[in-house]
Order: C-alpha cells, then structure tokens, then sequence
C-alpha cells in the first residue's frame, strides 16, 4: 500500500532549525532549511548526514522548499546546498527570494567578522546558492517534474510567507511553515482552500496558547511605552528586521501621530531602510487595506522613526529603539540591553518568541543576572516585558486551519512537546483525525489509500447515468457491469460489448434447453395462458409476454407447450434460455416442474 | 462544444464557450472605435466646435442640424460618445458560468455584461489585469462624466434616415446597440465579480472541467488560457507577444496538443515593426522639441507609455533634452505608474531582478524623482501653474474625442512648430483627427503593435500544433488595403475556422471517454486475466456514484443478511434477485479438453457425432445432449438440474469471461 514518510531533521517537538523531509510518492522533498539560535556549535543547523553519510545531496533529495526568510527556516541553506552539496532546485516566493539572502549575509557576518568562526559559509556561498532558487507565485502550481507538483498558498506571519501543498498523483502533504489566522496591520490572514491533504503539517509555536484581542494587547504595548517615556526612561524593542518590526513600526507612527508625541523614535540602520524599501515594492503581499491606499500613502515610509547611531544610546532622555536581533543572542540589541539593563527604568519588551539558550529566554523566565562571558555578570534591573506580537496562529487559529483543509492526517512541528501533546488531544477529539508530533530524527508512516483513476467511455457512463435515474436509490444502489482493458499503461473501462469488438473477440453464446413434462387437462393455448398468469403472479419485476406465435417470453426465456394426441393431458414445456440469464431460466424449470397451481384461471 | 461569437473585432473578441455543460465567455473587449464618429468632448468651452454648422440633407427632407454636425466634409454626432458593445441577443447572459479575462484591455465591456442582465457567475483575472482594468475604467468613466452633454442623439440611428446619410455614417453597424458609458457604480459592482488568479493555477470549474492562465507576454498580468477536461484540450490565445518588454515572457510550450486553439489579438499594424516605430517616436520627438515646438503623444494610460518612457529615460541625456518638462496627464496617472512598481512577480527577468537590489522595476520612478516626469490628475489645478512649454505631454484619449488630448488639439492644432505622434494601435489616425481639421500641426503615426504577427503565430503554431484552429475571418485573407499580401494572413491545414460576429461554430469535437475513479478497495477485489501478450482485462462490477461531475465505482455493498424466513416454503417461490448480470462469454470449448473434463466428472459414456458446425455430444446415460461449435454451446438437459449446473460450470472454465 503506498505511504507517506515524514522525518522532521529540525523542529521535530523544538523550535528552531526547521527541517523535514517528506517521502511522497516516491519523491523526497526537504521542506526548510534553517538553523537554531540557541546553539553555536553543530546542533545549529540540521544533521544532513541521515540523508546520507557521504557525499552530495542532489541525488537523494527532488526539492527544497523554504517557507519563509526567518533565519530559522533557511538559515542553514548556504550550508546544506554548497557545504554538503545540492545542485537541485530550490522553491520559495519572490519576496523570501529578495530578502533571504540579505539576513542570511547579516547572520554570517555576526558569526564569522565578529565572533570569528571559521568554516562557516561564505558570501560567495550565498550567493551560489540563491542561484539555485526557482521563485515561486502565490496558486501557481510549479510542475518540479512529471509528477510532482507544488503549489503556495499565503501565510500571512511575515512578508512572503507561504503554506505550500506537495502533490504527487492523488496523494498530497500540506506544510505551513509560520502562519497567522488573523490579519494585522500591515499582513493578512492565511488562506488555504478544502485541499484535502494526506498529511497537515503545521506549526504549533502556541499550541496552548489561546491570545486575548489583539486591541488589548496593542493598548497595552502602546501604554507601557508611554509610561516608561513619560518617566524618562528608554525602550528596547528587540526585533528581527523584517516582520515584527514593521507591524510595531506602524502601531508606534500612528500613536506618536495621535497622541503629538515628541520623544524620537529609532531603528537600528543598515537593513531597515532597505527592508521598508522591499516592503514598497512588495505591497501585493501586504493586507487589503494597505494595498488599497498604497498610492495615496505608502504606510512603510514613516515620519517620526529615524535611524539608530550606536552613538545614541548613550544620549540622556526618553528614546525608543528597535534594534535587532530579537532574542538578544548578538548584535546591537544586546549591546543596548547591556547599557541600559541597570537602570530601573528603563524597559525592555520582548515581542516575540525566544528559543531556548538566548538571553531574551533568560530574561523573560525572570533571571535577573545574567553570565556574560569573560566571566562578568550583568544584574537586570530594568522592567522586562513580553508582549506575543509574533504572528503565528495560536490554538485557535490551528482549529480553524484544520477546517479549512480538512486533511486526513495531523502533523506538528515547530513547537515545544509539552504543548504538542496538549493540542495533538485537543485535534484528535475534535476532528477524529490521527495526530502525530515525531521528534528529530524520529519518521512518521502514513498509509494512504488512493483510488485508481480510469477512463470509462461516454457512452457506457452516460447509459449508466441515463439508467440510474435523475436520484439515485440509495437502499438498492444499481450495479454496473464493465470490462476493464488493461493495455500499455491504460486503464479503460468500457461495455463488455465493446471490449469483445475492441478486443476482435467474437461472442460465445451457451443456451440451455430444458423440457419439463406436466399434468395439464387444457387445450395447449389454455395451458400457456396459465402459465403466463401463473409467472405474471409470481415474477413482479420481470417482463413477462405471451406472444401471438404461441410463446411465453420472460425476459430472453422462451417457453412453448405442445403435447401428443395420444396423451392430450399431459403436457411437454420447452424452456430456452442462455446464459445472460441463467438465474432466472433455472428459477423457471425448478417452479414450472412443480406444476400449475389449481385455482388458476385460464384468461 | 459550441462558440458564440459576439465580437466582430479580431482584437477586442468576446466569445462564448460551451464546453461539457459549462459556458465561459472568453474576454469581453469593448470596440470603442464607434466614438470616432462622435464630435469631441471639450474641457473648456469650445468656440470652434460649437459653431460647426448642422447636417441637413442636400434636399433638405431631413434636417438633422441638431444632432449632426458638419467638419472638414465630414459628418459627426454631437452627443455623448457611445460604444459598440458586444451581441447581447445570441444568447442568454444570465447563463454564462465564468469570464475568463486575458489582459486589461478586453474586459472594458465587462459591467455591460455582468450588470442588470442577470448574471450571476463569476469573473477571473490577474492581479495586475483587475488593477489596471479598474484604472481605464475608472479613467474612461471620468473622461464622461466631467463634461456632461446635455442633449442625447438618438434621430439618426432610425434606420430608415441613417441609410440616407453621408458616410461614414451610413455604414456604420450596429448602431442600435451602442451604448454610453456606464457609471463608476456598475464599474464597481462588476469588478466585485472578479476572483483573482496567478499563472499555471489551475482552477476547478463545478469539477467538470480546468481553466489555467499563462503568461501571454503582452501586458503586465496578460494570459492565454487552457480550458480543458481529462481528454480534450482548448487553448484561447488573445494578445500575445514575443517581444521583450516589460511584461513576463509568454508560456509557449503550456499551448502544446491542443485540440482546438482560438486564436484572436493578432497585431493591428502587421506591416509596421515597433522597433522602427520606436526610433521614429524619439527622434521626431527630439526634432520638434529642438525646433521650439510641442509634442502630444495620445495614448492609454498603461501598456507601452512604460515602453516609451523607459525608451525616453534612456533617450533624453544623449538627445539633450534633460531640461525639456514630460506631463503625463490623466484621472489615473499617479496610479498607473505606482502600480506599475508593484508587480515585480508579473514583470520580464531582467526588471524581476531589480526589484531584488531592492529597486523599483521601471526607471520611471527616477524620471519622477528628478522631476524631468511630472503627472497630473487633468489640465486643471496644479498643472495649469507648473505648465512650461516647450514641453511634452502624454494623455488619453487615443481617439482624441474625450479626455484632456481634446484641449491640447485644439490649443496646439493651430502651430505647425507642434507634433502629434499617434503610438496606439487602436483607431486610425486619420480619422481620429477629422473634427479638427484644417490642422497646422505636424502629424506623425509610429504605431506600435507588439502582438504577434503573422510570420511569428505561423511560427509558433507550428512548433504547439493544435489539431484545430478558430480565428476571425480578418484572419483568413489579406488586410484589404494590401490585397495582394497573402503573407498576412493566416495559412494553415486544414484551414482555420473563421467566425465573425454572431456566429455560432460547431468545434470539431468528439468527447468519447471520461474520468471516473475506482475506489482502492475496488481495484483490489479485480481479477484480470492476459487475454493476448499485454493487454489484460478485469470484469467489473459495481456502483456508480456521481456527485459534482466526479464519477466514482465503488464495490457493491453485501447484500444485507435476510433473518431466516419462518415460512420456508415460499423461498423458494421468491424469483432470484439478479445482483449482477452475467458476463458476455468468448472463446471456444475444444472437444478433447471437454471430453476429458466430463470423465472426470465420471460422465463416461459419450458419443460424440460430427456435425458441419461442430460437434454434439451425447451423453447416453443421463439422456442429454450437448452441442458444442465455435461460436456458441447448448445444453439440452432435462429434469436433472444438479447434472446441468455442472455442465454448465464445466463449459464456463473454457471460456473468457468479459
């Protein structure tokens, strides 16, 4: 019986380094590429070496498909196609395929120019490797060869984020990547249509959590930023620079707009121009709202937020800073996290999720030193907030995901196993499905059951049909009868008479005879119209006629009576039938040897 | 599978498919070339047009001089511009499922069709085609609106008078049915109706049959379209191009073994190469600017102007017109050149690329930042103070009857230092500027026309060979001021399908198979049997389930378990339920394999007699005769029904059952 195999390399009951591998159909598929930000030595990136111990990829894997341009979910890319070796086609939509490579380069240089690790992939590397990506359009279904066929749907979560369907006859795996059920301020809602997939794999990032209105969060966020202004303390938001940023960008230039505030607002430079740039240029991926009024406004061009100096941070006064990396394991936001962590008040807000291992996880679990390297340690006076601004689909939104597509199967990824578990009850109650939630290195078998496509010929349908009737009865459902000819890889059912002239088959026809003598004082007329009635009686869905020649017909079964002179009472039935009926002619010569009831009347 | 016709005009096509019980109409092209007869709709008032004499025929029985005025020997009506719209009486709107768009510019008929007649269905279109179709509209629904006429001319249309009027007049067709314009509501309403599609999606239509768009390389968001069932294939090719511009190179190969392929869009101007045309549009362009004149430049406000601006960009420093000031006036203007930014996934390679750096795809966008491009939403308000002349101007309409173009003819028609350089397609040049004659102004026509022209569609049908091909007639002979052109027209075999307007065509169709699907549980209780070296075949029975137009064999259920009866006596008179028919039978039984399988049985006592047929065996102690020949075997057997059911089963293991 044909099966799925799912093998997730990365995010297999974790969070980070999103790697699975599917085997559909005979084709293998790696959906993801990404590394963990909680790790720095080889956990990073997933452990190619399950596919094969030696050598290339190519041959192993038909494609890669990158869900969106979150390090997590392609960082490990340059790595996997130039370190290990992948010459093959790589899927992912025109905007992950404009900004992957730029925060791919940016991860590179924080490990390689400023924490000095070698053998690690180069900007050449990067740049080899985005030549590998085929870009992909939202509902275009890209043919990867004959058979296989993929198509992306929208996912909302970040700029160009895609849920993708991976179809190889009539068996299908749908994998969301990040997703968000509900629209915010600058993206929408994902959508998929009732595809039907063997297997959902989705991400279950808040399995268990079930978020409050996303008003009373924004007001929330909105008034602890004011507070901590108007006291004359500073903010950090750590951000990644694409995403979260943007959404949290609007909601602030809006405020400071309403409420004609004056504390400066920055962004840490260098990617944040360029991103609003790419959001200008890729306004179809954003919401309805802001693509509607792009021409009279373009909400990514903002008037109170200015560009960070690492300067400032050492300016007295309230200030609000968006800095990146969003879970201050690098870069500038841990270097302002260090300067202003002392000073009670100050405020730090924390609008996303932190991976295990990573100071923002430290923090936001209350630890209040922290151990630095070089033996120092920092003291964490300053207020820690966490606000979910990260736009992944909360349990709710996971339900309403599974309705949407109603897949045979349930997969999750991309979550912590305890909160798995929760939600993997939660789906097999609900919707009687099966869960699973493999862990790394851990293959899930699905089963599939798919149906044999055939060409059946018009006409043989359209008699069925036209036979059938307008409703069908349900408690007696009709049978059809049909030759299937199997030839070169086709499969064609057809009328059996067309199979025999189709095949130059000549029919073969078996008749049987049968004489059944019977006691009869009538004239032979009247002993046949006895019969008739007698059959008529008793066969209610048959076609019964007494024909003028001197015959009973039921259905294609010919029977005639004749008798001799010399015994005018007792009568010889001849009945003839072939075989097409040989039910119904055996029924006949077993009752007609039983005789003629008495009680009939000749008509 | 039946096509409706309702468009005589090969570029602006609205056909209607039938096609196993579905109706798509394929594109609904306005032809908006009935405006040329209309006088021009002026912004400010015009003393010149207002004074055109009135027609009264030369025996004066009709005088007309409220409707019809006089220009330059030519007669035009004064009132509101009216359209030529598709045939509405072929058949019945209400009915038609789906619309299938395939670029901006053939759906400019749309809320003709889909409001107030009942339709109910629904429209699919690119992102860009929906985008800059909603512009044109939005822009031709203002070009209308902002000057109001007061009277309506409805007189000359009666048959019987417009038969006596001047031409071209008289030989206008189908005047009746031309309408105004619609209103910003009915735009609204019907592009509501429009579901988005991407290139290669393959959309389900009530499971019966799969529309796909493919890029058609003629416009941002163009397509052709796939129409197709599990066994027949319709491609509908409409304004395509080879050319590269801007647009997404066209999907040629997606068209391949079609069964019929509708091929309209072909290019207007099949003699003139837009290169050619292109280098012709700047340097007349440099030459009047340099002589101190201005230059007007007619166009629609999206499609090739990015061409021309992107060939200007390049253009000006060398030409050393840096300094010159470029308008581009129109309602929709800044829109159009915004939206042109945004559909990087819809552009050719090279401009995909740009937007990676990240930079905008089209140079335009540096024209307006140094301020050498300047837009404006009309002639009044901000651009009645920037204006410097000499300049150059860009606007609508083509036709030169509505929209700011109108002001500019009259303001610089007087000045032979000026230019007017037609670049669309669309209307003749000539004509379009006989209401304002006598004109000083030089006139240059460079169409450019990047359809597909005759040499490349014969080039490119060869190399995807559809077994059909349905075109307009214009197609099947030579344009009728070049007669003698037998290249520019379309020679094929077996020859095109022509159509025209109303015409209703057969398709050369015969749908004799379909997809149906057999439960795996089905498949697996199948027996096939090799009849010959490869081929193998299975009896099948089963039941039938159809739901959406997807059929599917499922096995047939058990019979439910009848509790034992009590009155047992009647079971037997109960006539056999027939669950599933017999199989047909084939083969032969051979005499000596039979008689072997009788001994056996222990029937040993045969006697077997030769007959011109075959054989009849008679089997002496149980009184019974079996005749056996090649093509059929009776069983004359009485009063023993075990000894005839083991005869029979006997006979049956010799023959295949189908």
């Amino acid at each position: 019986m044909p099966e799925i195999k799912v093998t997730p390399l990365g995010a297999g009951q974790d969070v980070g380094r999103s790697c699975i591998l599917v085997s559909i159909g005979g084709k293998n598929i790696m959906l993801d590429c990404g590394m963990h930000m909680g790790y720095n030595d080889d956990r990073r990136f997933p452990d190619f070496s399950y596919i094969t111990q030696q050598g290339r990829l190519t041959e192993f894997l038909d494609c890669v498909i990158i869900s969106h341009f979150h390090l997590d979910h392609c960082g490990a890319l340059p790595y996997m196609s130039e370190m290990v070796g992948y010459d093959g086609p790589i899927y992912m939509t025109h905007p992950t395929k404009a900004i992957c490579p730029i925060l791919l380069e940016d991860f590179r240089k924080i490990t390689v120019d400023r924490k000095g690790e070698t053998n690690f992939f180069t900007a050449q590397m990067i740049k080899d490797c985005m030549k590998k990506v085929v870009p992909l359009n939202l509902h275009q279904t890209v043919q990867v060869d004959d058979e296989l066929e993929i198509k992306a749907y929208y996912a909302g979560h970040v700029l160009g984020a895609a849920m993708v369907q991976i179809k190889v006859g009539s068996e299908s795996v749908v994998y969301t990547g990040d997703y968000n059920m509900t629209p915010d301020r600058h993206l929408g809602a994902a959508w998929i249509d009732k595809c039907r997939p063997d297997i959902l794999i989705s991400e279950s990032t808040y399995a268990t959590t079930i978020r409050d209105s996303k008003r009373c969060r924004e007001r929330d966020f909105l008034k602890k930023v004011h507070e901590t202004v108007e006291r004359g303390g500073k903010v950090l938001i750590p951000v990644f620079a694409l995403g979260r940023a943007q959404e949290l960008c609007i909601l602030l230039e809006t405020f400071w707009e309403r409420m004609n505030m004056k504390a400066p607002i920055y962004f840490s430079t260098g990617l944040t121009e360029k991103a609003n740039h790419y959001y200008k240029l890729f306004i179809t991926w954003t919401n309805q709202k802001i693509r509607k009024t792009f021409v009279q406004r373009n909400m990514f061009e903002f008037k109170h937020i200015k560009a960070f100096d690492r300067s400032y941070a050492d300016n007295p006064g309230p200030m609000v800073v968006f800095a990146t990396p969003g879970m201050l394991h690098a870069g500038l936001s841990l270097l302002i996290f260090r300067k202003w962590a002392g000073n009670e008040k100050n405020m730090i807000i924390m609008p996303g999720y932190c991976v295990q291992g990573t100071i923002g996880h430290k923090i936001l679990n209350g630890q209040k030193k922290l151990e630095l390297e070089n033996r120092q340690t920092l003291e964490v006076k300053l207020q820690v907030e966490y606000m979910s601004f990260s736009a992944h689909a909360d349990a709710k939104g996971i339900m309403q995901l599974v309705r949407m597509a109603e897949p045979r199967n349930m997969l999750l990824v991309h979550g912590e196993a305890k909160k798995m578990e929760f939600l993997k009850d939660k789906i097999e109650q609900e919707f009687s499905i099966n869960c699973f939630m493999p862990a790394n290195g851990e293959t899930t078998t699905v089963m599939t059951n798919p149906s044999v496509p055939v060409d059946i010929s018009l006409n043989l349908l359209k008699r069925e049909m036209a036979l059938g009737g307008p409703l069908p009865d349900l408690k007696k459902p009709r049978t059809m009868h049909g030759t299937l000819i199997m030839k070169d890889n086709s499969l064609r059912l057809v009328s059996p008479e067309q199979a025999l002239e189709e095949l130059g088959l000549s029919e073969h026809q078996l008749r049987f005879t049968c004489r059944v003598q019977l006691q009869d004082p009538h004239s032979d007329a009247d002993t046949l119209d006895r019969i008739y009635t007698h059959l008529k009686s008793i066969l209610k869905g048959d076609t019964i006629q007494h024909l003028p020649d001197g015959t009973v017909m039921v259905e294609s079964i010919v029977i005639k009576v004749s008798s001799s002179p010399e015994e005018p009472n007792t009568k010889v039935l001849l009945l003839s039938w072939s075989y097409q009926d040989e039910d119904l002619g055996s029924f006949l010569s077993t009752l007609l040897r039983k005789g003629l009831p008495s009680g009939l009347a000749s008509m | 599978m039946k096509l409706y016709c309702l468009s005589g005009h090969p570029t602006l096509p609205c056909n209607v498919l039938k096609f196993k019980s579905t109706t798509i109409m394929l594109d609904c092209g306005l032809d908006t070339t009935s405006v040329l007869q209309f006088l021009p709709l002026p912004l400010v008032h015009s003393t010149r047009l207002s004074k055109l004499p009135g027609w009264v025929s030369k025996d004066g029985m009709i005088n007309l001089e409220k409707e019809l005025k006089e220009c330059a020997g030519r007669v035009f009506v004064d009132s509101q511009p009216e359209f030529c719209l598709p045939e509405k009486e072929l058949l019945d709107l209400s009915t038609i499922d789906v619309i299938l768009i395939s670029n901006y510019h053939c759906m400019m008929a749309l809320p003709y069709i889909t409001e107030h007649t009942g339709f109910t269905g629904t429209v699919y279109a690119t992102e860009p085609t929906l985008q800059i179709g909603r512009l044109l509209m939005e822009e031709l629904v203002n070009f209308m609106e902002r000057v109001p006429k007061a009277q309506s001319a409805t007189c000359w249309k009666n048959k019987e008078i417009q038969r006596l009027l001047p031409g071209p007049l008289k030989d206008a067709v189908e005047v009746s049915t031309w309408k105004t314009c619609y209103s910003i509501q009915d735009v609204n309403s019907a592009l509501s109706k429009v579901q988005l599609v991407g290139y290669s999606q393959k959309v389900e239509l009530f499971g019966a049959v799969q529309v796909t768009p493919l890029s058609s390389g003629y416009s941002l968001g163009s397509s052709n379209w796939i129409i197709q069932s599990h066994y027949e294939k319709v491609s509908y090719v409409s304004g395509s191009s080879l050319l590269t511009t801007h647009p997404q190179p066209m999907d040629q190969s997606a068209l391949k073994n079609s069964d019929v392929l509708i091929l309209t869009g072909l290019t207007q101007m099949p003699t003139a190469n837009p290169d050619g045309m292109l280098g012709d549009f700047c340097s007349n362009l440099a030459m009047t600017i340099r002589a101190g004149g201005n230059v007007l430049v007619p166009c629609y406000s999206s499609g090739v102007i990015y061409d021309l601006l992107e060939c200007l960009y390049q253009f000006i420093e060398n030409a050393n017109l840096g300094s010159t000031p470029f308008y581009f006036l129109s309602p929709v203007a800044n829109s159009s050149l915004e939206f042109s930014q945004i559909f990087a996934e819809w552009l050719c390679h090279n401009k995909q690329s740009k937007v990676y750096l990240p930079e905008p795809p089209f140079p335009h966008a540096e024209l307006i930042q140094t301020n050498k491009l300047k837009h404006y939403p009309s002639i009044h308000g901000d651009f009645s103070t920037d204006f410097r002349q000499p300049c150059v101007v860009f606007t609508g309409h083509p036709s030169l009857r509505f929209g700011d173009v109108v002001h500019f003819m009259e303001l610089w028609g007087k000045s032979s230092l000026n230019t007017i350089i037609f670049t669309e397609p669309d209307f003749s040049y000539l004509d379009a500027l006989a209401p304002y004659q006598p004109l000083a102004m030089k006139c240059v026509y460079c169409p450019i026309d990047t359809r597909l022209n005759f040499h490349q569609v014969s080039k490119l049908l060869k190399e995807i060979q559809p077994l059909h091909v349905v075109c307009p007639e214009q197609y099947t002979q030579p344009p009728p001021a070049q007669s003698h052109r037998s290249d520019l027209m379309l020679e094929l075999q077996p020859p095109p399908m022509p159509y025209r307007r109303c015409s209703v065509l057969g398709l050369p169709f015969r749908r004799r198979y379909e997809r149906i699907h057999l439960l795996p549980e089905l498949a697996k209780s199948l027996v096939p049997s090799e009849i010959k070296p490869g081929i193998s075949i299975a009896t099948v029975s089963a039941v039938l389930q159809s739901k959406d137009n997807k059929h599917t064999l499922q096995p047939v259920p058990k019979p439910a378990t009848i509790p034992p009866s009590k009155k047992r006596k009647r079971v037997v008179e109960e006539p056999p339920e027939v669950l599933a028919p017999k199989p047909l039978l084939s083969g032969a039984v051979p005499l000596e394999g039979f008689l072997a399988m009788l001994h056996k049985h222990g029937i040993t006592e045969v006697k077997v007699e030769e007959t011109a047929e075959g054989h009849i065996l008679h089997l002496q102690a149980e009184d019974t005769l079996i005749q056996l020949e090649d093509d059929g075997t009776h069983i004359v057997c009485d009063n023993n029904e075990p000894l005839r059911t083991t005869l029979r089963d006997l006979v049956l293991r010799f023959l295949m059952k189908l």
